[in-house]
């Protein structure tokens, strides 16, 4: 309380001595700091600047920038294809790999450049899509089964067999059915532990299309899509997380794209086709799988393929355009970009797609790939 | 009280004023930013309101290929994680609370582990999450093969002991604090007519703090409720009803990060979005009530 | 009279039994409690040790499955996106925390402190969702702007409750001392009362950032991640939980070296933050 007295004036002198050692105090404080802050700021801004000084009014279109999500799948293929890009000519491509459920809604959303997926959209989600989008194949790939074993066996099945694992109905490894199939392997007595993804995945549409053509009972529950109700299992994210669990849990099965199990030594399965024949995952298989009548819009399953030595679960995986690139605030320049990124990875990008596993794409799928590409425009120019 | 009295002279006016209306534009952003909030998860989640109604909280088939979503499977994970994680943690909060707040209330031994009890609340969820996946998921995998269950390793008891721990914290910064303001007359009441220690703390302290203890636990229970991180990679990700502590799981909150950006589909996200509003509504609560039982207990 | 002398010497010694046991049992349960800190902090260092070197702080990360790569762009980007965040929510938790320790009787302060507690329960992984539809839909893309956004949302609520506590701390007498020497009121806040109290407000804003640096959901579809060193706030950013949690579930033996990396890393930041907030605690202190 305010007094006249004595003590009130000391206290309100040495009140307002100590707030100017404060004061003091806080203001050396601010010094340092505020500079500091000021230069990240304007730092952080300077990078927001670039992009303006380049001529392009929005800030997340960046002709020096583009942004690309979806599958997995091809990830490891990506990955590389994009650092040499970046390599070569200078064009960062951030692509992050939160499966083809995610690459889809994305492109609808408008929130990246292109999106990636190896399930085609079904017409139900293109009617839903804000605008026509284009699919261009860019590699094939092969969706394999693989199992934590002792010993790591490379195992044999049939597409029935397979199904009865899935659904839950083989519940053990020495299950006569597999026994029968796999005579020189010894099977343990262990559970069988189903691991599928736990996110929209372009993988287990693949996988699911494929279970559909070949058990009836798959096709009416849980059916084919990029998220099933699994009668059975464990999910895990991406096929990084499926194959990461399968390599740590004995006993576990699960299914992911050849590449993943090559990086990480993880035994494939060989699968009997339509032909009869046990076939491997292998290029040759995949490619021998493509060996149809390519659809123009290039929405097309591979899966159960009818070529004698063809792998069974093999698919193409896309990349996702919209067929008119001028919407939002986007730029003719970024447009063009992301085409001749396109182009790219379906041309000069294929040679890294045989290095790390994946098939490169068919000529026939190519011709169609390339005709696509030219429809796509900006406004009513083409971009090729 | 902000005063009421300013001073004529025009320029400090004008920055009294703007000072004044300054802090109660912030307040009232505060309150807008929250109403914000609840409004866009609310609006957001009316497609699958409207489309599943109740139906989503008993449905037990999360469908997405079917467009069927009931969220019963989450629901129970999420309730089933948090109250073993509460089941696991109370005792050893009740322990350091009266560690910290009767035995050891000062000196080294208590500024050391009243910082590691700090310490266990700093470390990220991720962090949690990670070392769950290497460090504990292959000792409960072991325990699994000798009890012959399926040897997941990750499922419901492994993210609800990671929860335990991380929910830990809370419950005892807030125990420890009301144990340590028991009225010295009451204890010293009962030491001068015999009792122990442990009597003390069993009879008197315990009885005069058990509503303080009561919303430490309630807000360790708001905050295991929505831990999304370390439970997304820990609990196995199934669409199912787990039957076991053993088994496989999912809550809300993981299905939410694992899903959201991947939701085609309007019901789809809205379905994810209500589940959102429903945490958040749940959180709220629990927070509210947790708050109350501490007001009335400090006034 | 032996008898019953004996049978109370039997039960005051029971009692004295089951109380030191029970000292026993609460000194075990509490070392037990800590023990998993202990766990995880050896592990992490163990691991993460190993894995940092020059180049995990300066290199970008390789494409899948080559080798080598650091953590530098995480590095730049958790840094730099909570920057942000503490630029956005520094001024508007300090302002708030004024009004709630100047007004307490007023609908609004009720209202608004009602609001304070609740923003402070929600789930990050609800704020990330709100950000999303509110920032990044809008924006037409992810940026490490909407991250900054939803870590000064989750940052806000502890800086207000502590601005708040620390203020009322203060006694009534400096604050009325002020505006009797005609010192105008929001000179009274801004030049002695908030400086005084400053100790306690830059403590609370040191631990929510600790609390908020190593936040990964609500980052998830907000700054999304990238694999390129990047200081454009309004692209995508990487940042350490991110990478954490990506590498975490990966299946690739040095995706996970770089995680321990990370984690070590963060969890050196946070426990620097922690020490430097105990620092100016003690020292910057004004004792009434």
């Amino acid at each position: 309380m305010i007094t006249t007295s004595k003590a009130g004036s000391h206290f309100i002198s040495y009140s307002i001595n100590k707030t100017k050692q404060l004061t003091t105090k806080m203001m050396k404080f601010k010094k340092s700091i505020l500079p500091l802050l000021i230069t990240a700021f304007a730092l952080a801004s300077c990078g927001g600047n670039n992009s303006q000084k380049e001529g392009n009014q929005d800030s997340d279109e960046n002709s020096n920038g583009i942004l690309g999500a979806g599958a997995t799948f091809p990830y490891p293929f990506y990955s590389k294809v994009f650092d040499i890009y970046n390599k070569e000519k200078g064009i960062k491509v951030n692509y992050q790999s939160i499966g083809s459920g995610g690459g889809i809604k994305q492109l609808q959303n408008k929130t990246v450049d292109f999106g990636a997926s190896d399930a085609p959209m079904s017409d139900e989600e293109l009617s839903k899509s804000p605008a026509p989008i284009v699919h261009i194949p860019t590699c094939l790939g092969a969706v394999i089964i693989t199992c934590n074993l002792p010993g790591d066996p490379v195992l044999k099945f049939t597409p029935e067999v397979l199904a009865n694992i899935f659904l839950g109905k083989v519940k053990k490894w020495n299950d006569p059915n597999i026994a029968s199939l796999n005579p020189n392997v010894k099977l343990p007595d262990l559970a069988i532990s189903i691991i599928h993804r736990s996110d929209g995945s372009g993988t287990t549409y693949i996988f699911s299309d494929y279970l559909s053509k070949v058990s009836a009972e798959w096709n009416a529950k849980p059916g084919k899509g990029k998220s099933l109700n699994w009668p059975a299992g464990l999910g895990a994210k991406g096929n990084e997380g499926v194959s990461g669990l399968i390599k740590q849990t004995p006993g576990s099965i699960g299914y992911v794209e050849l590449v993943y199990a090559l990086q990480n030594k993880m035994p494939a399965a060989q699968l009997k086709n339509k032909a009869g024949n046990f076939v491997a995952a292998t290029l040759q298989s995949s490619s021998a799988a493509a060996n149809i009548d390519l659809p123009a819009d290039m929405r097309v399953s591979l899966t159960n393929t009818d070529d004698a030595d063809g792998y069974p679960i093999c698919s193409f995986t896309y990349l996702l355009l919209y067929k008119d690139q001028k919407y939002n605030n986007r730029t003719e320049a970024s447009a063009k970009a992301t085409v001749d990124l396109v182009n790219y990875v379906i041309h000069d990008g294929q040679k890294y797609a045989e290095l790390l596993g994946y098939a490169p794409l068919p000529d026939a799928a190519v011709k169609k790939a390339e005709a696509i590409l030219k429809s796509v425009t900006y406004g009513d120019k083409t971009l090729q | 009280m902000i005063p009421a009295i300013t001073f004529k002279n025009n320029g400090i006016n004008f920055k009294e004023k703007a000072f004044k209306k300054t802090l109660t534009l912030s307040a009232i952003v505060a309150v807008i930013i929250l109403i914000a909030i609840f409004f866009t998860l609310l609006v957001n989640s009316f497609p699958s309101l409207k489309a599943l109604g109740a139906g989503f909280f008993y449905d037990k088939t999360w469908d997405p290929v079917a467009d069927e979503y009931g969220a019963l499977p989450f629901l129970v994970g999420t309730l089933l994680t948090s109250f073993l994680a509460l089941l696991i943690s109370t005792p050893f909060s009740i322990a350091v609370s009266i560690f910290l707040g009767e035995y050891y209330k000062k000196g080294i031994v208590a500024e050391t582990f009243k910082n590691v009890i700090d310490l266990l609340a700093g470390i990220p969820s991720v962090i949690y999450g990670f070392w769950g996946l290497f460090v504990l998921v292959p000792i409960v995998r072991i325990i699994e093969i000798k009890l012959n269950v399926p040897p997941y390793g990750v499922g419901i008891i492994t993210s609800s002991i990671i929860l335990a721990i991380m929910i830990l914290p809370f419950s005892v910064s807030l125990s420890r604090q009301v144990i340590s303001m028991v009225p010295d007359h009451l204890k010293e009441a009962a030491y001068s007519l015999g009792a122990t220690r442990f009597e003390v703390i069993t009879k008197i302290i315990i009885p005069y703090t058990k509503s303080g203890l009561f919303a430490g636990l309630l807000l360790a229970l708001g905050r295991a409720l929505g831990e999304t991180m370390a439970v997304t990679m820990l609990i196995g990700n199934t669409h199912s009803i787990p039957t076991g502590i053993f088994s496989p799981g999912n809550t809300m909150a993981s299905v939410i990060a694992n899903e959201f950006s991947e939701a085609t589909g309007k019901i789809y996200t809205s379905a994810l979005i209500e589940m959102g509003l429903f945490l958040f509504v749940v959180a709220t609560v629990i927070n509210i009530i947790g708050k109350q039982i501490i007001k009335r207990f400090t006034l | 009279m032996n008898d019953s002398k004996s049978e109370i010497e039997k039960q005051i010694a029971h009692r004295n039994r089951k109380n030191k046991r029970f000292k026993g049992v609460i000194i075990a349960a509490t070392i037990i409690s800590t023990l998993p800190l202990l766990f995880i902090l050896f592990y992490i260092f163990r691991q993460g040790i190993s894995a940092i070197n020059w180049q995990f702080l300066t290199h970008l990360p390789k494409p899948v499955g080559e080798a080598g790569g650091g953590v530098s762009n995480a590095l730049v980007g958790s840094i730099l996106i909570l920057l942000v965040s503490c630029i956005i929510a520094i001024p508007v938790g300090i302002v708030i925390g004024i009004y709630l320790s100047e007004e307490t009787k007023s609908r609004l302060a009720y209202y608004c402190r009602l609001a304070v507690d609740v923003l402070q329960g929600i789930p990050s992984i609800v704020i990330g969702i709100i950000i999303y539809e509110w920032i990044v839909r809008p924006m037409g893309g992810f940026s490490a702007f909407s991250g900054s956004v939803a870590l000064a949302l989750i940052m806000l609520p502890s800086i207000i409750k502590s601005t708040e506590e620390t203020l009322k701390l203060l006694p009534e007498s400096l604050k009325e001392a002020s505006l009797a020497l005609g010192v105008p009121y929001y000179k009274t806040m801004l030049k002695i009362i908030v400086p005084t109290g400053l100790s306690g407000i830059l403590t609370g804003v040191i631990l929510s950032i600790s609390r908020v640096i190593g936040e990964t959901a609500p980052l998830l579809f907000t700054a999304f991640g990238s694999p390129f060193m990047t200081t454009d706030i309004f692209k995508p950013m990487s940042s350490l939980s991110l990478i954490i949690f990506n590498y975490a579930t990966s299946p690739y033996e040095d995706w996970h070296q770089l995680a321990w990396g990370a984690s070590m890393l963060l969890i050196l930041m946070i426990l620097i933050l922690n020490i430097i907030s105990k620092i100016v605690q003690s020292k910057w202190k004004v004792q009434f």
